[in-house]
């Protein structure tokens, strides 16, 4: 067992990921230059090897959430960042995502959540899954909340989803009900647009 | 929130899109970014030294003097630089403090200059990193001492009047080098300890015979000068006894000390004596007592600091002195028994019983052997030289461990108990920082809804109530107030049990009203969630209406009277806090509803008591916790609360 967390150690330290060219990243992503350069350095400062596994991850995150714990949603943000599941977000997958959150269309940034919701990626939201990503959400805020949150209120708040975005009422969401959902949604909609500016 | 980790708040905010499907109130807007300049490099020349990084690193720490405005009293226009006529070697570690977020303390450094510096930065110390903490408290502690002493020395040249007599008398006790009296008294003092150690001591010699009767030992013989002797040291350790008494700053703490419990066991004997006449039946009990007269000679720890670092080492020692004692009991007793049923057989034994034998075991595993008691049979001289061999190992090898003990455990109490210290320290000052940000989160929260409030209103109240801290702290702060209206709850610094405080802040009186006002009206609204679900299946056509009155309750408002006008201020609040993307519409069938059940009701909730409202000018979260807060009459504390804003949002929606 010694053995494997040191053979993991000297992995994670070889692991030396570099990114593609500035060039190759621009195109692919809506990012300016000067953005990609921004947000490089501040990827490098906390991961200097490249990557972020889950546990940096989730450390990260969880700064920002000092009284909750936010470690199950940060699993599941993990998971929609990781595209391709090789247990390492890298600078690529970072920038591929927040392209899509930050300056995708709302049809890419829907889709985005969806995949965020399904977290088995079977193209449906079961509400077991729609249960698990409500309970990490309410574990973020924490204990000291007003009012006190009751046991059952993220089973309440996925009941009140699946009545707004399950049209057939199958019991579970497809895509495309989600996102019909969603747009005739104002609320929702305007929110989308909230983090335009964020860079 | 450290410093690397704000550079992940795009990220963060950007993962924010995932709850927006899921909530069910509109998200509040976005802090704008107003002046939203390029990142650019400036140039800090430091005694010709250039050192060079971005501004929003600086920005990091807003606090200081780097990451504020008061670096622009450093700029020179000409060269377009920022100067400081400081060490550069320093700086160096604190520009990688705004860089890592870790301050280091380099060890070739002198620590009155680097205290010097970080002060000039406005960096408090206590953010110095784990590795170079301890170095750096070391180093304090020695200057601290060092300085200590240079006082002292100082102060022995000069007289102070300023001592009253009895601190006087108290510095001369515990000092001798003080003053001429002082070095008189102790040498006189323990002239007497001597004097009477010794004839104590000879007291019980056989002096020669006086003719006709047996011969007496010496105390018997002189028994008058003996008497007087002891009476002269005895006189004198009692005035000294109750000259430090009256002189000692606590005199509860003297009484208990060790120092003046070996005093009084020491006189004691002599006036239980007194007090005693020749009474047969006692005089037995009288004359042990006399042994404690031996109890002197621990006087003498005040003149010797060797005895006294002994004392101390061995108290600290004592788990190791145990477990050698323990052990040593179990070997002496499995071999007492072992001998004594060796030894049964023969005759005329001397290894009576078990206990007898404790004696020849210890005898022999201490490698004394007297000869007194021997073995006779063959099994019992096979286990006694066993024994013997046995002692001196069990003996001979703990000793060696047991001294390098001394030294090793000595040490590391030391260390260990510094090392508690500053984590506790260290945890509250992390626990305070973590409050501090959750604090001035909830702060810039209620100030940027009262600042919405305001332009709804139209005043042109005071732009100082918007401004809050950095960028970066009022864009976590979105992403907590996001957070927020995603899951309907709110944060609360407080346990909502505590008792309630109303305040009130100093130059807004547009918001006392208010606070009153909302106060007064939602001490009998109840709990939200409680009748969301039933009303819910009833209503098909609302939606849930979230973001229920988030108020904190109040029972008791010492200066207020509840007013009647409950309604009324409950429309104004209404139409005050609204959220300005919402639609004013409120159907006011839910609201209505509340209000008729719950016309004077408790609210039935848990937190149906109270919740602070202190609320304290917004100081900076990282290090310093304290705001200038009103002095609150229950618990003090960093505590800021905001109280409620109560916004009904009651939307009706087409599904």
């Amino acid at each position: 067992m010694l053995r494997d967390s040191v053979e993991d150690e000297l992995e994670m330290a070889t692991v030396r990921h570099r990114p593609e060219a500035l060039e190759l990243l621009e195109a692919q992503s809506k990012f300016t230059k000067k953005e990609l350069q921004i947000l490089y350095r501040g990827f490098k400062n906390e991961c200097p090897s490249g990557v972020v596994n889950e546990e940096t991850f989730k450390e990260i995150y969880s700064q920002f959430f000092p009284q909750g714990d936010s470690t199950t949603y940060a699993h599941f943000l993990f998971n929609a960042f990781d595209t391709d599941h090789n247990g390492a977000v890298s600078f690529e997958d970072f920038i591929k995502g927040l392209s899509i959150l930050l300056r995708g269309t709302v049809q890419e940034k829907l889709n985005w959540a969806f995949n965020l919701y399904d977290i088995n990626k079977d193209g449906y939201i079961t509400k077991e899954e729609m249960l698990d990503i409500m309970k990490a959400i309410y574990d973020m805020m924490g204990k000291c909340t007003y009012p006190v949150l009751k046991e059952d209120a993220p089973r309440q708040h996925v009941e009140t989803f699946f009545q707004k975005m399950d049209k057939n009422k199958d019991g579970v969401v497809t895509i495309d009900e989600f996102i019909e959902s969603c747009q005739k949604d104002e609320n929702i909609m305007r929110s989308m647009q909230l983090f335009e500016n964020v860079i | 929130m450290a410093a690397g980790v704000a550079a992940w708040l795009p990220f963060a905010r950007a993962a924010a899109i995932g709850w927006m499907p899921v909530a069910n109130c509109p998200m509040p807007l976005a802090p704008a970014d107003k002046n939203k300049r390029q990142d650019e490099l400036i140039v800090l020349n430091v005694s010709g030294r250039r050192f060079q990084t971005w501004r929003t690193t600086l920005e990091r720490y807003p606090d200081t003097l780097l990451g504020s405005t008061e670096k622009e009293f450093f700029f020179n226009e000409d060269t377009k630089e920022y100067f400081f006529d400081r060490d550069p070697e320093v700086f160096r570690c604190v520009l990688n403090f705004y860089r890592t977020g870790k301050l280091h303390y380099p060890r070739y450094e002198c620590i009155s200059a680097y205290d010097d510096e970080l002060a000039f930065y406005g960096i408090l110390p206590e953010i110095i990193g784990d590795c170079c903490y301890e170095e750096y408290k070391d180093r304090k502690r020695e200057n601290a001492e060092r300085l200590m002493d240079d006082n002292d020395s100082e102060n022995n040249q000069e007289s102070m009047p300023s001592l009253s007599f009895r601190q006087t008398m108290w510095r001369a006790f515990e000092n001798p080098h003080t003053s001429t009296l002082a070095l008189v008294f102790y040498y006189v003092t323990g002239f007497f300890i001597a004097v009477s150690v010794i004839t104590n001591v000879v007291e019980t010699v056989p002096c020669g015979t006086v003719p006709g009767s047996k011969e007496l030992p010496c105390g018997e013989r002189y028994s008058v000068a003996f008497f007087c002797l002891d009476t002269a040291c005895v006189m004198i350790f009692t005035v000294e006894y109750l000259l430090r008494l009256f002189a000692a700053p606590s005199r509860y703490r003297f009484i208990r000390s060790v120092m003046s419990i070996i005093d009084v066991v020491a006189i004691m004997p002599y006036y239980i004596g007194l007090v005693m006449t020749n009474n047969e039946d006692v005089s037995g009990a009288f004359v042990t007592l006399r042994v404690f007269r031996v109890f002197r000679i621990f006087k003498f720890s005040r003149h010797s600091q060797g005895l006294r670092i002994l004392g101390y080492t061995l108290k600290s020692c004592a788990s190791e002195l145990g477990f050698l004692l323990f052990s040593l009991t179990m070997a002496i007793i499995i071999f007492a028994t072992v001998m004594f049923y060796a030894e049964k057989g023969s005759s005329a034994s001397k290894f009576t019983s078990i206990p007898a034998s404790f004696w020849y075991t210890i005898v022999t595993m201490t490698t004394l052997g007297y000869g007194d008691m021997v073995p006779k049979t063959i099994a019992g001289k096979i286990f006694g030289s066993i024994c013997s061999l046995s002692g001196v190992l069990v003996i001979a090898l703990p000793v060696p461990v047991i001294v390098s003990n001394f030294s090793r455990i000595y040490h590391q109490n030391q260390r260990a108990d510094k090392r508690r210290a500053q984590k506790k320290a260290r945890l509250a000052r992390i626990r305070v920082a973590k409050t501090g940000s959750s604090n001035a989160y909830l702060h810039s929260k209620r100030n940027g809804l009262l600042n919405e409030a305001l332009e709804l209103m139209g005043t042109p109240e005071e732009e100082h109530m918007g401004k809050t801290a950095s960028l970066i702290e009022s864009q976590h702060h979105h992403l907590l107030h996001c957070l927020e209206k995603t899951t309907g709850l709110s944060y609360l610094v407080d346990d909502p049990l505590l008792s309630v405080r109303t305040s009130t802040i100093k130059n807004h009186e547009f918001i006392d009203e208010q606070m009153f006002e909302q106060n007064c009206m939602e001490s009998s609204m109840q709990n939200y969630p409680s009748t969301r679900s039933p009303s819910l299946s009833s209503h098909p056509g609302l939606t849930t209406t979230c973001c229920s009155r988030r108020s904190k309750k109040t029972t008791h408002l010492p200066n207020s009277n509840l007013p009647a006008t409950r309604l009324r201020s409950m429309q104004e609040l209404s139409t005050i806090h609204i959220q300005g993307s919402e639609q004013p519409s409120l159907t006011t069938s839910r609201s209505s509803l509340n209000l008729k059940a719950d016309d004077g009701l408790r609210p039935n909730c848990k937190t149906s008591q109270i919740t602070t409202a202190i609320i304290s000018i917004p100081t900076p979260p990282a290090l310093t916790p304290e705001g200038e807060s009103r002095p609150p009459p229950a618990s003090p504390g960093p505590n800021t609360n905001i109280p409620s804003i109560a916004s009904n949002v009651v939307k009706v929606s087409a599904l």
